[in-house]
């Protein structure tokens, strides 16, 4: 079995366990095992702009040292947000070799310097290319068969183009492996829009139109659901179709998916990888519809 | 404005800027182009940045609009302006960029300007209980990052 290092973050150890479960299970059905990394923290969520701000690299880049002290040269990670982080600071210290030596000098232990040979992948990124899709698709034992799917990816995928797993304006990755499960992939406009992001916190509202902006559009596209690879995107899509209710009196009712349950559900596996109890629209009549679970 | 396509406040519709070749290249100026690591004056007016903006909406000064303010020297209006707290750092603007400057580097510059004068715009004690129970850590902290010093 192959082994890569693996990222969780806070938010698919907490909220998003459906994310983390169907991921680690549909690896291990590939063969792979996400190896969880011993000892790790937050990475901060995002990557600071500012240019003298370097105490915020300090996190994702000890990351990136707990990778290397396991004699690995990969870590991969599921979240946008984390994979987003993790990737940026990363190219920062590669590129700049006076920042990456005032990093290690802050961190004061000649043994946990950072050389800066870590490579960050994002899981998509493993399974088109180290994996492929084509023997993903010989694996698929339960093709998703006639559900029509809308790949979101949001901002942290595809931009900065320094940081893409795949063209910046026009990312097919995600609809590539979609089509390869058997189910199809619909092309939406809104693929790379911003769901509204952190102002879910202070702003519902805004976030409510953002979402209902991207969902309608998934719809009028012919969608029956959309599959995502953020926390933060699922949220707001998925949770905030309450406050369009609420806001608009319409009620869209289209469930968000992660792309990792999907691939779960196409190897064979048992819904319960999928905890779809964690969603706010529930998929499940859905899938029921299409004879998926 | 009754034809106005998108739903931009125009700055400063009433009264004219009163400019000043002081404020041109200014201390803050300089500490805008040092944190953000971009130089304003390769802006060309484009509006590229505004067009792609997902947030136009909730900004009281469109992207474009930030660039020339402050290659005019008022960065005081982008200071004060909602515009930076509506700013996701999407980075659709940079993509989109033909100078391959990064509107989302300044907008940040800005808002470090005000967070590390205790200026936040969230305070993190006064987050509902309901919303602290309900987002996914992600949202928290980096609304606490982008927000606040």
């Amino acid at each position: 079995m192959n082994k890569i290092s693996y990222y969780p973050g806070c938010t698919l150890s907490n909220t998003a366990k459906n994310f983390d479960l169907s991921a680690r299970e549909s690896m291990k059905a590939l063969g792979w095992e996400l190896d969880e990394l011993p000892r790790w923290n937050c990475c901060g969520t995002v990557y600071s702009l500012a240019s003298d701000n370097l105490i915020n690299h300090v996190a994702p880049i000890r990351l990136l040292v707990h990778t290397q002290e396991l004699g690995r040269d990969k870590l991969t990670t599921l979240c946008s947000m984390c994979y987003h982080t993790l990737k940026m600071s990363n190219l920062m210290v590669q590129k700049d070799r006076d920042k990456l030596e005032k990093i290690n000098f802050f961190t004061k232990d000649k043994d946990a310097e950072y050389k800066g040979r870590v490579e960050v992948l994002h899981l998509l990124e493993i399974l088109k290319n180290d994996i492929g899709f084509a023997n993903i698709k010989e694996k698929i034992s339960r093709p998703l068969k006639g559900l029509k799917l809308a790949s979101y990816y949001g901002c942290l995928l595809t931009r900065p183009k320094a940081a893409a797993i795949d063209d910046v304006e026009m990312p097919t990755i995600m609809g590539d492996l979609i089509n390869s499960l058997g189910a199809q992939a619909v092309y939406d406009p809104c693929l790379t829009e911003c769901c509204g992001s952190y102002h879910t916190v202070m702003d519902q509202e805004v976030v409510a139109d953002k979402a209902e902006r991207i969902i309608s559009s998934a719809i009028k596209n012919g969608a029956e659901a959309i599959v995502t690879s953020c926390p933060l995107c699922f949220f707001n899509l998925d949770e905030r179709q309450k406050n369009i209710l609420e806001k608009t009196g319409k009620a869209y009712d289209l469930p968000i998916l992660y792309f990792t349950q999907l691939l779960a559900l196409g190897l064979g596996l048992g819904p319960e990888v999928c905890k779809f109890d964690l969603h706010h629209i529930d998929p499940r009549p859905l899938l029921k519809a299409k004879s998926i679970i | 404005m009754a034809n106005a396509p998108l739903n931009y406040t125009p700055v400063e519709t009433n009264d004219t800027l009163q400019l000043s070749g002081d404020r041109i290249g200014d201390r803050i100026f300089l500490k805008i182009e040092e944190l953000s690591g971009e130089k304003v004056f390769r802006c060309m007016q484009c509006g590229s940045c505004s067009a792609g903006c997902p947030m136009h909406d909730r900004m009281d000064i469109a992207p474009n609009q930030i660039w020339k303010l402050l290659q005019m020297g008022e960065h005081e209006k982008v200071k004060n302006s909602e515009s930076i707290w509506a700013c996701l750092s999407c980075f659709t603007c940079g993509v989109r960029c033909p100078k391959g400057i990064d509107l989302a580097k300044v907008m940040e510059a800005v808002r470090q300007l005000l967070v590390r004068k205790r200026l936040d715009r969230v305070d993190g004690n006064k987050i509902p209980k309901e919303i602290l129970e309900e987002v996914p850590q992600i949202a928290l902290i980096s609304c606490l990052r982008k927000q606040s010093g």
